[in-house]
Order: structure tokens, then C-alpha cells, then sequence
């Protein structure tokens, strides 16, 4: 059949326009959509090593919610998780609040600030649990060190061995190795305040304190919901200073562990025993994840009514 | 912001202000700075004199990780993993935002809702069948395990940076060249494409970190010690110099080196790009 000219024009067009769009397409099937959907239907069978069994049902997740040997382990994990996540919104976003504040004053020596403290999260977090795990090393540490040579050796501790500090010491490296990224999109967020509000309030004598309270926070609460949006997701799928500072097995007795290194546990195995079950690994990656859609989709919503429009 | 009036604010508080952010710049650099300090010092000199600043002409702990460790192997594994995957994110991603942006069509929005998808889901949870994936397509042990992983997560935010910017363009520009009869490619990439190396930069700049800096896949899918990327590298290498300090601080110092020096000399282009996802 022939085409005609007007016809060819457009096949032409539509499979350049094809050209563009079938590539990323079928990449992101392939990589992305497959796996994830794959990944659910995983958690209903049982496995033998890397050869998917039967069909079981719900099996793999009694197993890991309430199973004797998994459920223990789990709900430890995520109660730690938990508390990373407080501790790290408190400390992380609400440190980063209050020093992006200081900032937006521009001080003298803002500039270098800015980029000094930035400094940290552009490192590897491999980097920098390897390296607070030697400064916080029992006896030749520099934390320990630097508390003898003040004369406080009296606090000394093997902060990574005890069980009162070890979870807190994670989560302070977690704060020092980000606390730059909340601080600098807040910073971001204080600059699109306009200035006409800012001069206004200080015009009718508004206190300093009145000014970041009642201005200041409530109109960066763009920034606020993401930043807590993502700290939340961030704190579900916390895996690699725990993994780097305090080992596979969350040392000491599990007062570390987390859910991320229990799911690596459960799918990968202990290097030395390998043992691997991919269908309570993916039972209990698909109940991570349903709780982080469920939660932070709930979580974005409530911030995003304190969305003020200006 | 020194529009208050001098005398209602006492000057103690920008001395407080002061305070405050030294002391807080002096927390994010110090350890940097010792970790940099230690690299040139013996074992027993670290564990006497930890806060001493060094002989800088003692280099022997640099020569011994670059001489006889894998490290220049991670380092390479590094180099080509994340180059590989930007360029193929840069690439498809301007192929599809240039599609979403420039051409009309029914199902535009469904192609954007659908790298939406990509942007929310965690890749991570999904790595079971992706480990299966990568089996069954003789990937896994492989660096290309890593660049197809690495370009699926960070494919979406570049649709999303380059559909943004691609649809800024006035049309004006893609129909004067239509009158002079150049063809779509042709349009696409000596007439649109040079205005959206911003855009381009952005989303390089915005994977090239997380890329560079990822321990979890490379942990997951690879064994061969020649194929590890420098995170993972480092474990091993950690793992194998434990009681040497000096040999420890040294490599820690070469794996930061590069993505720190860059960050320095590139800081405000780092910085936005970084945040770009949350800042809007």
C-alpha cells in the first residue's frame, strides 16, 4: 500500500518520537517494575537457596511477624529504628533548622560555614563509619583520648562495646556525617522567605525568638516536609553505619541492630554461615516498604496542611 | 540579615552567633583533619600523639595502600561504574524528558507518571529479584550489575530535571529551524540539546555522589575482589590492615580524597545539585 506523503511524515515522526521513549522505557520495565512486583510475589513462596518452591500463602510473613525465632529479632530491630529516627529528627533536622538560621543572618564567615558544614555529607558513609568507629575505639581512640587529656577520663567508655551508648554513638555519626543537608535546605527555604516579612515583623519589634517561632518556621514548612519525609524513609532503610560501626549482627546483643541489617541477614546470610532465605527476606522487605509507603504517604499529608501559601 | 537596629541588639548576640558556627565548622572539619593528620604518621606515633600534627614528608603509608593494596582497583572500578552509569542516565533520560517535553501526545502523562513511580520506590527492597535478574541475565559478580542498578535508580530524577528544563524552551527556537527544513534529530541536537547542558550538569552532579559513595549493591552483588568499587573495597582493605592505624587512615584519606577535593573546588555546583531534589 502506498503512503502518502502526509502518512509518512507522521510514521516518521512517531518512531523518532518511539526512538526517544521506548529506550528509558523498557529499561525502568526491565529494572525497576519487574523486580519491584517480582519482589512481592517472592514473599508467598517458599525458597531453597536461589530455587523458588512452593506456594505458601502468608507463611513468610507469620514467620517474621510473629514466628519464634524471627519475630524477636524483628521487632527489636525496629524499635531502634524508632528511636533513630527520633533521635536523628531532633537532632539532624532540628540542629539543621537552628544552624540554617544562623546562617541566614549572614555572620561574618557565612560562606566558609556553609561549606564547611556540607563538608561531611559528600563522603562515602563508609568513610565516615570507619572512621568515628577508630575515633571511638576503647583505648587508643581520639574521643577517649581527648576526654583523658581534659581530664575527664572518668567518662571514658568503650562507647562502641556498651550497650548504653552504642546505639546513641550510630546515631551521632549518622548526625555529623548529614546534619549539612538539612541545614542547607532550610537555608534554602529561609531565602525564598519574602523580606518585606521579615522587615515588617522587625519593624513592629518582634522578638527574636518571636520571629523564628511564629515566622520563621511555620513559612519554611516546604522544606520541613520533606526533610522529615525523607530522615523517615532514610531512618526505615538506615543499613550502613550500623553495618560498618557495630557489625551484621547489631553488637552488642542486638542493642544496634536494625531492620536493614536483619533483612540482609535473613535474604544474604552471615558470610561465614551462609545461609540464605529469600522468601522471609522478602517478606520482610515487602513489609519495610509497605510501612514507609503507608506511613510517610501519611506523614507528607499532615506536613503539607501546615503548607502556608505566600 | 543586619537589618536590626545596633543598639536594641547586643552585640554579645553575634558573639553567640559566632560561637556557634565555629564551633560547629570546627566539629565538621576536625575529624576530617585528623583523619588526614593520622595518614601521615606511624601506628605508634597515632596511638602516642593523636592530636600532633604530623611529618608531612612521611608518605610511606600512601605508597604501601597505592604499591600493595587493591586499592588503585577499587578506585578504577569506581571511576568507570559511576562514569558509565551518569553518561547512560544522562543519556536516556534526555532522550525521554526531550520526548515528554517537546512533543505532544496522549500518553505524555502517563509516561511521566511513570518514572514518578521510579522516583518513589526504594530500588533496595527490591533486591532479591534484582539479584535473580542479574543471574539470570549473567550480569551478577559483574560491574554492569552495578551501572544497570545505579542507572535505573537515578534514570528518573533526570527525565524529571531534563523534561522540566526542555519544556522552558520557547517553541520559536524548534520552528525557525523547521522552516529551514532541519530534521527532528537535527533540531534535537545541534539547536536544543547545547542550551541544556545546565540542566545536564545538575542531574550528573545529583547521582554521581550517591553513585560514587554506594556500599549496598556492590555488598549484594559482588564477590571478585577486581570488580569491587571503592566502598566495598574498603571493607576488605579495613578488614586486612586492622591493627595498622596508619595504613587505615591512609586509605580512608585516598577514598575521600577525590570526592572531597572536588567538593571544594565545585562547592556551590555540589550543593545544588545535592539538594536539588528538595529544594524547589
Amino acid at each position: 500500500m502506498p503512503v502518502s506523503p502526509k502518512q509518512a511524515r507522521t510514521l516518521k515522526h512517531r518512531s523518532w518520537v518511539a526512538f526517544l521513549v521506548l529506550p528509558p522505557i523498557v529499561f525502568m520495565s526491565l529494572f525497576v517494575v519487574y523486580p519491584i512486583l517480582s519482589a512481592f510475589a517472592y514473599a508467598f513462596y517458599e525458597w531453597r537457596g536461589l530455587a523458588r518452591g512452593e506456594f505458601i500463602g502468608l507463611a513468610n510473613f507469620r514467620d517474621v511477624l510473629f514466628g519464634a525465632t524471627m519475630a524477636p529479632v524483628v521487632w527489636n530491630a525496629f524499635l531502634n529504628n524508632v528511636q533513630a529516627l527520633i533521635a536523628l529528627m531532633i537532632i539532624q533536622n532540628g540542629g539543621g533548622f537552628l544552624l540554617a538560621w544562623l546562617l541566614y543572618k549572614e555572620p561574618f564567615g557565612f560562606r566558609f560555614h556553609r561549606v564547611a558544614v556540607f563538608v561531611p555529607v559528600v563522603l562515602s558513609t563508609i568513610i565516615v563509619g570507619f572512621l568515628w568507629k577508630l575515633f571511638l575505639n576503647p583505648n587508643f581512640g581520639l574521643v577517649n583520648q581527648a576526654l583523658l587529656s581534659v581530664g575527664l577520663g572518668a567518662f571514658a567508655r568503650p562507647w562502641l562495646g556498651d550497650p548504653s551508648t552504642a546505639l546513641g554513638a550510630l546515631i551521632l555519626a549518622n548526625a555529623w556525617h548529614f546534619i549539612g543537608f538539612p541545614t542547607l535546605v532550610y537555608l534554602a527555604g529561609m531565602q525564598r522567605i519574602p523580606s518585606e516579612i521579615i522587615e515588617a515583623a522587625r519593624l513592629d519589634g518582634t522578638s527574636e525568638w518571636q520571629l523564628l517561632k511564629s515566622i520563621i518556621w511555620p513559612l519554611v514548612a516546604p522544606s520541613t516536609t520533606i526533610l522529615f519525609t525523607l530522615l523517615f524513609i532514610g531512618a526505615f532503610n538506615w543499613f550502613e553505619i550500623p553495618y560498618v560501626m557495630a557489625g551484621l549482627d547489631g553488637s552488642p546483643f542486638g542493642n544496634t541492630d536494625v531492620l536493614g541489617l536483619v533483612f540482609y541477614r535473613t535474604a544474604f546470610g552471615n558470610q561465614s554461615a551462609s545461609i540464605q532465605n529469600f522468601g522471609e527476606g522478602s517478606a520482610l522487605a515487602t513489609l519495610i516498604f509497605l510501612f514507609i509507603v503507608v506511613f510517610a504517604s501519611m506523614l507528607t499529608l499532615w506536613l503539607r496542611r501546615r503548607e502556608i501559601q505566600f | 540579615m543586619s537589618t536590626a537596629p545596633a543598639s536594641s541588639r547586643p552585640i554579645s548576640f553575634a558573639f553567640l552567633v559566632q560561637i556557634v558556627l565555629i564551633a560547629n565548622s570546627f566539629i565538621m572539619l576536625y575529624p576530617v583533619v585528623v583523619m588526614i593528620f593520622s595518614a601521615f604518621k606511624s601506628t605508634a606515633e597515632i596511638f602516642e600523639h593523636p592530636f600532633a600534627i604530623p611529618n608531612f614528608t612521611q608518605v610511606q603509608n600512601f605508597a604501601r595502600v597505592l604499591g600493595e593494596t587493591s586499592m588503585p582497583t577499587y578506585f578504577m572500578n569506581s571511576i568507570v561504574v559511576t562514569g558509565t552509569s551518569i553518561v547512560l542516565i544522562i543519556v536516556l533520560g534526555t532522550m525521554a524528558g526531550y520526548a515528554i517535553a517537546r512533543y505532544e501526545s496522549r500518553t505524555n502523562t502517563f509516561i511521566l507518571l511513570f518514572f514518578l513511580a521510579g522516583l518513589m520506590l526504594p530500588l533496595k527492597l527490591a533486591v532479591i529479584p534484582l539479584f535473580i535478574l542479574l543471574r539470570d541475565l549473567s550480569l551478577l559478580d559483574s560491574r554492569w550489575s552495578l551501572i544497570v542498578t545505579y542507572t535505573a535508580i537515578g534514570l528518573p530524577s533526570a527525565v524529571f530535571i531534563m523534561a522540566g528544563f526542555l519544556r522552558s524552551l520557547p517553541a520559536e527556537l524548534e520552528d525557525a529551524a523547521r522552516i529551514d527544513g532541519a530534521s527532528e534529530p537535527r533540531i534535537m541536537w545541534s539547536v536544543m540539546l547545547p542550551l541544556a547542558l545546565p540542566p545536564m550538569a545538575i542531574a550528573a552532579i545529583q547521582n554521581a555522589v550517591p553513585i560514587w559513595n554506594d556500599f549496598f549493591f556492590p555488598l549484594v552483588f559482588i564477590q571478585t575482589d577486581a570488580y569491587k568499587t571503592l566502598p566495598q573495597g574498603l571493607t576488605t582493605f579495613m578488614g586486612e590492615y586492622t591493627t595498622d592505624w596508619g595504613m587505615l587512615f591512609a586509605g580512608l584519606t585516598i577514598a575521600a580524597a577525590p570526592i572531597t577535593l572536588l567538593y571544594i573546588a565545585l562547592s556551590r555546583q555540589f550543593i545544588q545539585g545535592m539538594t536539588a531534589g528538595a529544594v524547589k
